[in-house]
C-alpha cells in the first residue's frame, strides 16, 4: 500500500505541476514577437487572438468541467454591446476599465444563467445555452433603438487605451492591445487550473457522484467556473467590439458557438493552448479558404469537422502528444538545463 | 383568434412530420443528430426540382421526396452515422454540425441562396370559409396529411412487430438486443423511414417555413425544442409537443411581432429547467 501523502508533498506536487515549461515560455515569446514578425498580418492576428481569448473561456467549462455549451455566444455578444454601448453614450471612457466592467457585467450573467445549466443531461444543457443566446439576440433585435437592430451598433468611439495609445489604421496597437489582453487572462486562467480547485474540476468532470463523495461542492465549483468562463467570454466580445467600433447581431449567432466548436477540437480540450493554438489554425484555414472559395467556405469548415470526428479526436489528440514531445525534445536541447522539468507538460493533461 | 389557432395547429402539425424522426433517432440511439434538418431541405430542393423544373404532378412529387430523402438517410446511416453512434455526444454534435454546414454550403453551391417555391397546384389554393373563419386550402391539406401520417404511425408503432421491436429497443437496447432483435437493422429503417418523413415534411412546408440553404441552421432549434420538450420515450409526446409550439410560435408572432421567437425560447427553457426530461416523459430513469 503507498502511503498516503503529506500536505508537504501535495503542495510539491501542485507546484511542480504549475511549473512553466520551457515550450510554454517559447509559446509567448514567439507568440509577442509577432508583433514584430508579420506587420501585414495585424488583422488577421488580432481577431485569432480574440478568438483565443473566446475559445479559453470554452475550455474552462469544456475541457475541465465537462459542460457541453452552445452558448458562450451568449456572454461574448452581451459584453460586446455593454462595451460598444457604454463607448458610444460615454460613460465609461477609458477601454480598460469599460473592459473590466464588460468582463464583469458577462461574468454576472454567467453566475445568473448557471443555475440553468446545472440540471439536466447534455442535451438538455446543449438546448439550454443555445436558448438563452438566441433569446439575447431577440432581445437585441427587438429593443433596436438601443442596440441599433439588424444595423448594427454603429457610432461608437473608442478613446485611447490608458488615454495614451490609439486604435490606429493599421490595427497595431489593436493587436498589441489585444494581446496582452489575452496574455493576462490566460494566466489568471492558468493559475486557476492548476490550483486545488482545479483539480478539483476535473474530479467533477471525470466522475460527478464520486466527486460529490469525497466532499467535493460539485454544485458551486460548476457554478463558479462558469461565471469565470463567462467573464472570459464577455471580456473577448468586448475587445472585438473595441478594436472594431462596432457590433452587430451576429455575436449571437449560433455559428460563432460552432465555430468556437470547431477550434476548441482543432486545439484539443483541456489543457489551455487548445484554444489559442486552433484559434491560430482556424483563422488562417478560413482566411486561406475564403480566398480559394469565397462563398462556400463553409462547405470545407464543415468537412474538416466531419473528418476529425471520423478520425477520432482521441488519435489526434495521440498525434499532438507525439509533436508535444517531439518539440519540448527539442526546445531542452536549446535550453540545457530545464531537461529535468519539460515533462511537466505532459503530465498536465 | 380561431385562425391563428388554424394556422398553428397546421404549422405544428408539420414540425412534427419534420421533427418525429429525430425524437425516435435520439431515444434510440441516444443520438444528437443537429444534421436533421439538412434531410427535410432535401426533400424540399427535391420536390422544387421535381415539380418546377420537371414538371412532375405534385402529388408525385411529394412521395418521390420522402423516397429520395429516405434512401439518402439510409446510405448516409449505413456509411456515416455508425461510426458515430458509440461516441460522446461532444463528437456527435461536431460531426453533425459538420454535415450541416456542408449540405448548406452544397446546396448554395448547386440552387443558389435564394429563396425556392414550391408551385402548388390550383386546387390547394385559396380559402375555404366556415363560420366566418378563414382557411387556407393548403394547410387544411397539410393537417389532412400530416394527421393521418400521425395515425399511420402510432398504428405501426403500437400494432406491428416492427413497432414492438422498435419500442423494445427504445427502452432497453441491451435486453433487446438479447431477445435477439437486430437493433442496428431496426435503427437503420428507422431512421431511413425518419429522414424520408423529414423530407415530406421539408417538400410539403417549403410554402409555409420558406426553402433556402439556411434552412437546417434556422429549423434545427424548433425541432430539438419538440424533442426536448415532447421527450423521447413516445410519439405522443413530441406530437403535444410540437403542435403546443406551432400554435405558439403562431400566436406570439402575431401578438408580439417584434419579440419574434423570443417566447418560444422562455418556454422551452423554461419547461427544461422544470422538466429536465421533457414534459411527457415516462419516466426518469435512463
Amino acid at each position: 500500500m503507498t502511503p498516503t501523502p503529506t500536505a508537504g508533498e501535495i503542495s510539491a506536487y501542485l507546484k511542480r505541476r504549475a511549473r512553466w515549461s520551457p515550450l510554454e515560455v517559447a509559446f509567448w515569446v514567439f507568440a509577442f514577437a509577432t508583433i514584430w514578425l508579420f506587420p501585414d498580418k495585424y488583422l488577421i492576428l488580432k481577431d485569432s487572438a480574440i478568438l483565443a481569448l473566446f475559445a479559453l473561456s470554452l475550455d474552462l467549462i469544456l475541457g475541465y468541467a465537462g459542460i457541453i455549451s452552445l452558448g458562450q455566444a451568449a456572454f461574448f455578444g452581451f459584453a460586446g454591446y455593454f462595451a460598444g454601448l457604454v463607448a458610444k453614450y460615454g460613460v465609461v471612457n477609458e477601454p480598460v476599465i469599460a473592459l473590466i466592467c464588460a468582463g464583469l457585467v458577462a461574468a454576472a450573467l454567467g453566475f445568473v444563467t448557471s443555475f440553468l445549466v446545472l440540471r439536466g443531461t447534455d442535451l438538455t444543457r446543449l438546448m439550454v445555452t443555445l436558448g438563452v443566446s438566441l433569446m439575447l439576440g431577440e432581445l437585441a433585435n427587438r429593443y433596436s433603438n438601443i442596440t441599433g437592430g439588424a444595423d448594427g451598433l454603429q457610432g461608437v468611439e473608442i478613446a485611447p487605451v490608458l488615454g495614451r495609445f490609439n486604435f490606429d489604421l493599421y490595427g497595431h496597437n489593436a493587436y498589441v492591445y489585444c494581446l496582452i489582453v489575452l496574455f493576462v487572462c490566460f494566466l489568471i486562467a492558468r493559475r486557476i487550473v492548476y490550483s486545488p480547485f482545479g483539480l478539483s474540476l476535473r474530479a467533477v468532470k471525470g466522475n460527478v457522484l464520486r466527486a460529490a463523495a469525497i466532499g467535493i461542492p460539485v454544485k458551486w465549483r460548476l457554478v463558479s467556473i462558469y461565471t469565470v468562463s463567462a467573464g472570459f467570454a464577455g471580456i473577448a466580445g468586448a475587445l472585438l467590439t473595441q478594436t472594431t467600433a462596432f457590433c452587430s447581431l451576429d455575436v449571437f449567432s449560433l455559428d460563432r458557438s460552432a465555430d468556437l466548436l470547431l477550434v476548441l477540437i482543432i486545439g484539443g480540450t483541456g489543457y489551455l493552448y487548445g484554444g489559442l493554438i486552433g484559434a491560430v489554425i482556424y483563422k488562417f484555414l478560413q482566411d486561406w479558404i475564403a480566398t480559394l472559395t469565397p462563398q462556400y467556405w463553409q462547405f470545407w469548415i464543415g468537412l474538416v469537422l466531419v473528418i476529425i470526428v471520423l478520425i477520432g479526436r482521441e488519435r489526434m489528440a495521440g498525434w499532438i502528444a507525439v509533436v508535444r514531445v517531439y518539440m519540448t525534445g527539442v526546445v531542452g536541447r536549446l535550453l540545457p538545463n530545464s531537461a529535468a522539468i519539460t515533462g511537466d507538460m505532459q503530465q498536465g493533461r | 383568434m380561431l385562425t391563428i389557432l388554424f394556422d398553428g395547429v397546421a404549422y405544428g402539425m408539420l414540425l412534427f412530420v419534420l421533427a418525429c424522426g429525430l425524437s425516435v433517432t435520439l431515444g434510440l440511439m441516444n443520438f444528437i443528430n443537429l444534421a436533421h434538418g439538412a434531410f427535410a431541405m432535401a426533400g424540399g430542393y427535391c420536390t422544387v426540382v421535381l415539380v418546377n423544373q420537371l414538371g412532375v404532378p405534385f402529388a408525385l412529387g411529394l412521395p418521390l421526396a420522402f423516397l429520395f430523402t429516405a434512401l439518402l438517410g439510409g446510405f448516409l446511416e449505413r456509411t456515416l452515422y455508425v461510426h458515430v453512434y458509440a461516441r460522446s455526444h461532444l463528437d456527435q454534435v461536431l460531426f453533425t454540425i459538420g454535415l450541416v454546414f456542408m449540405s448548406v454550403a452544397s446546396v448554395d453551391y448547386v440552387m443558389g441562396s435564394s429563396q425556392q417555391f414550391v408551385q402548388i397546384p390550383d386546387a390547394l389554393q385559396g380559402q375555404f370559409n366556415v363560420f366566418g373563419i378563414g382557411m387556407g386550402k393548403y394547410r387544411l391539406f397539410i393537417i389532412g396529411i400530416c394527421g393521418l401520417l400521425t395515425v399511420i404511425l402510432q398504428l405501426i408503432l403500437a400494432k406491428t412487430r416492427f413497432g414492438s421491436r422498435l419500442r423494445a429497443a427504445v427502452d432497453d437496447q441491451r435486453v433487446a438486443r438479447g431477445l435477439g432483435i437486430n437493433v442496428g437493422a431496426v435503427f437503420g429503417i428507422t431512421f431511413a423511414v425518419g429522414s424520408g418523413l423529414a423530407g415530406l415534411g421539408g417538400a410539403l412546408g417549403a410554402e409555409i417555413l420558406g426553402l433556402d440553404p439556411t434552412f437546417p441552421l434556422k429549423y434545427m432549434i424548433y425541432f430539438l425544442i419538440v424533442v426536448t420538450v415532447g421527450g423521447t420515450s413516445s410519439i405522443t409526446g413530441p406530437f403535444f409537443a410540437s403542435i403546443l409550439l406551432g400554435i405558439g410560435d403562431v400566436a406570439g408572432k402575431y401578438y408580439v411581432p417584434k419579440l419574434g421567437a423570443f417566447v418560444i425560447y422562455a418556454i422551452m427553457i423554461a419547461v427544461l429547467i422544470l422538466r429536465p426530461q421533457g414534459l411527457f416523459a415516462r419516466s426518469t430513469a435512463r
